[in-house]
């Protein structure tokens, strides 16, 4: 394509408008549905982009537009439509609310499920953390505190503006644009995220963390997270996210990159409770995630997530343990119910010497759902004395459901070290009567031997973190029994 | 206190209980002998709410109440605590966390809040000591790699913690060791009071020597076909069952 001047720009947006009924409502500004380089433009020149982003995304777009959309992983559902999407969605100028009153009840009802204070729960509505309502990241606090140490941690559209050497410097490196199918579209179309840099020898002194909720009906989410930690830094992320029942199937395809420089190490905790779909199985979100850590020299990034929700989950937070004495690790925790299918696991690539990784896998299967771990361990050949540890439990309640576990192993290195361990269990009849008979009802009785499957992942999460995911496990079974 | 008229319950088609009578008084201890199979843990079940077992006749009355419709957990809450022959595994959760939920669950069906952590551990603290548990023990998953013996001062120690009203004790001697059995049974006796009452199910006259029954019964074919003092554990425990099988003939 020739030269595109912001004027040409401008002008055949104009025309698209009135092609494609452009419109711009006062609640929320939506793109019509559709994809194409000029939406891609459009979202670039939206978010005041420079030329080498608007660049970078046509490109991506350009590969994702010659790729076929995965079949491999062992999930079943309607494929997405991708031209009946529409890519961007800024916030509702978001009011700063009054009460709680004011606040979507459904939400504050999650909020209060899930056993969040009051105080916190006000935080939250109208944002105190880095909250990305939708697209855009409302709001951004911490950053004096984080600013003094000089900690970078904002929206990445914030971060293209306001830092764009280390955006342009680091994004992509991870997980290139050519990755897969779903990071290819992320690239192209990413509407915001966070972007976290710790310089050299910073240990962050307070847990980062954003709260991603989907908010327009029909809008797919493309989040796009860049963690970047200098050579001794320490960093401890986490992400969460409450949505409300939604109708329509969702597609959320964020694409995650961290860097652990020499002796760094990256924390990244997840809680993810979107949608699910109803009882039938109608409706729910639709999770396509690209999570993938470098290491170098002796750096250590640790992945940790308690997934409850999404009606199809595909993701595989991995690591690759490029520098020597490097360390991966995963514990995970997936419960599926009803109808929910879920393909998660993880991938640790051995490159370095005597890189280590370790595998916890937790899934909980209920209804009629179905929970399968996929996990590859490569060792590659000039990774001597690599090591690594699996372990993948499942536990099954009734008989509808299904787990299934994928272990790959790949060595090229006679010096590996690979132990892999995976049992399954159901939680028993008289496993419930026992509890029955100590005075425990049943749905307490399930929730405590779930989280005592769980432990193990859920004493990785910071504390209040675990207990928000000890509930979240409890609600996400509520009356999968009986 | 419990009050069990005509019982008959079967399970899986089986019939196991068949016209079933009972009757214990606050205050007392009561032992259920008999033969493997006779049905005794059966009962135990049955009267803690098992729902894998169908209860076809009769009445279980706790304090003059029906209980034979309520949910396990609400026996539960109401008094009635078995010790398991067969205590089950729950990896994950620890024995102290198991107790807790267990006895938090129990106030919160009775309307009142959690016990506090201070008075929860103080219990705790003495019960332990009663039981002569280690501390550390304490921690360690609810059942989960626990040698016979051990699971079976557990399932006491439990008991010690929830004070019931009733207490059914299925085999809890089996696999004690000589002072692990003493231990227990002091417990149990300390335990006692005028307000509740125990029932031992065992098949050894040892136990008896120290938790002393003021009744005795033989449990054989689904009936209590016969009821005595103390004397006929040690009757029993001469002579084995054949007699009574043949009484009844
Ligand atoms: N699930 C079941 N299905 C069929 N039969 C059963 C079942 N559970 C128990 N039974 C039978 O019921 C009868 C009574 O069993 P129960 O466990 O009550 O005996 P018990 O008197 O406690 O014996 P023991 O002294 O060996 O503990 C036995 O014949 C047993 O095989
Ligand atoms: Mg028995």
């Amino acid at each position: 394509m020739s030269k595109y001047t912001e004027e040409q720009l401008e002008e055949e947006l104009k025309t698209q408008e009135y092609k494609y009924g452009f419109y711009t409502d006062i609640e929320s500004d939506t793109f019509p549905v559709g994809l194409n380089e000029d939406v891609v433009r459009a979202i670039s020149k939206k978010k005041n982009e420079p030329q080498w982003m608007t660049d970078w995304r046509l490109e991506a777009f350009r590969i994702w537009e010659k790729m076929e959309e995965p079949e491999w992983a062992n999930v079943h559902y309607e494929k997405p439509k991708f031209q009946d999407i529409a890519y961007y969605s800024a916030p509702k100028k978001k009011p700063k609310l009054n009460s709680l009153d004011e606040v979507d009840p459904e939400l504050l009802d999650t909020f209060k499920r899930l056993g969040i204070s009051l105080d916190e729960q006000k935080k939250l509505a109208n944002v105190a953390v880095d909250i990305v309502m939708d697209s855009v990241s409302v709001a951004t606090t911490f950053k004096k505190t984080l600013g003094e140490k000089g900690i970078i941690f904002m929206p990445i559209s914030e971060a293209i503006q306001e830092h764009p050497e280390l955006v342009r410097k680091y994004l992509g490196t991870v997980v290139p644009t050519t990755d897969n199918f779903y990071a290819a579209l992320n690239s192209a179309v990413f509407s915001d995220g966070s972007f976290c840099y710790i310089p050299k020898g910073v240990k962050c002194p307070m847990e980062l963390s954003t709260y991603f909720r989907i908010n327009e009906g029909g809008t797919g989410q493309f989040e796009r997270t860049l963690v970047v930690a200098d050579k001794g830094s320490y960093v401890s992320y986490l992400e969460g996210c409450t949505a409300p029942s939604r109708d329509e199937n969702q597609l959320h395809a964020a694409v995650v990159e961290l860097i652990a420089m020499d002796d760094a190490e990256i924390k990244y905790s997840t809680v993810q409770n979107w949608y699910p779909g109803n009882k039938e199985g109608k409706g729910g979100v639709y999770n396509f995630v690209t999570k993938r850590g470098l290491c170098e020299n002796n750096a250590k990034i640790s992945w940790t997530q308690v997934e409850t929700g999404s009606a199809v989950t595909w993701k595989y937070p991995s690591c690759v343990l490029k520098g020597n004495n490097s360390v991966g690790e995963f514990y995970s925790i997936a419960v599926t119910n009803n109808h929910q299918q879920a393909d998660t696991g993880t991938k640790m690539i051995h490159l370095g010497k005597n890189t280590r990784s370790t595998i916890i896998s937790k899934g909980i299967s209920a209804g009629k759902s179905q929970n399968s771990y996929r996990g590859l361990v490569q060792i590659n050949s000039r990774a001597e004395n690599a090591r690594n540890f699996s372990q993948c439990d499942s536990l099954l309640m009734g008989n509808e459901c299904g787990a299934h576990t994928f272990p790959y192993i790949e060595t090229k290195n006679k010096s590996a070290q690979i132990e892999h361990e995976a049992t399954t269990s159901k939680i028993g009849e008289d496993q419930l009567f026992y509890c029955n008979q100590r005075g425990i009802d049943t749905e307490k009785a399930i929730a405590l031997i779930v989280n005592g499957f769980s432990k193990e992942v859920l004493n990785k999460l910071p504390m209040e973190f675990a207990v928000e995911a000890q509930k979240l496990l409890e609600i996400s079974l509520e009356g999968s029994v009986g | 206190m419990l009050k069990i008229e005509n019982l008959k319950a079967e399970i899986n088609g089986k019939a196991i209980l068949k016209g079933l009578n009972i009757e214990v008084k606050a205050g007392e201890v009561h032992a259920i002998m008999g033969p493997n199979g006779a049905g005794k843990s059966t009962l135990a079940n049955v009267i803690a709410g098992k729902e894998e077992y169908e209860v076809t006749g009769g009445s279980i009355e706790l304090n003059n109440e029906d209980i034979s419709e309520l949910a396990p957990e609400e026996r539960a809450h109401n008094g009635v605590f078995l010790s398991f022959q067969y205590p089950v595994e729950i990896p994950g959760v620890s024995v102290t966390n198991f107790i807790k939920t267990a006895i938090n669950e129990t106030r919160k069906a009775k309307g009142l809040e959690d016990m506090p952590a201070k008075d929860m551990l103080k219990m705790i603290r003495e019960k332990s000591e009663l039981l002569e548990i280690d501390r550390k023990f304490l921690s360690r998953s609810l059942n989960e790699g626990f040698s016979g013996g051990e699971k079976k001062r557990n399932e006491i120690f439990q008991m010690a913690m929830l004070e019931p009203k009733l207490a059914i004790l299925d085999e809890t001697d089996s696999g004690l060791d000589i002072d692990a059995l003493r231990i227990v049974a002091n417990g149990v006796n300390k335990l006692k009071s005028k307000d509740n009452a125990v029932i031992v199910i065992t098949h050894y006259q040892r136990l008896l020597d120290y938790i002393v029954p003021d009744f005795v019964h033989v449990l054989h074919d689904g009936k209590i076909v016969k009821t005595g003092d103390a004397s006929l554990a040690l009757e029993l425990e001469a002579k084995g069952y054949d007699w009574i099988k043949q009484e009844l003939v």
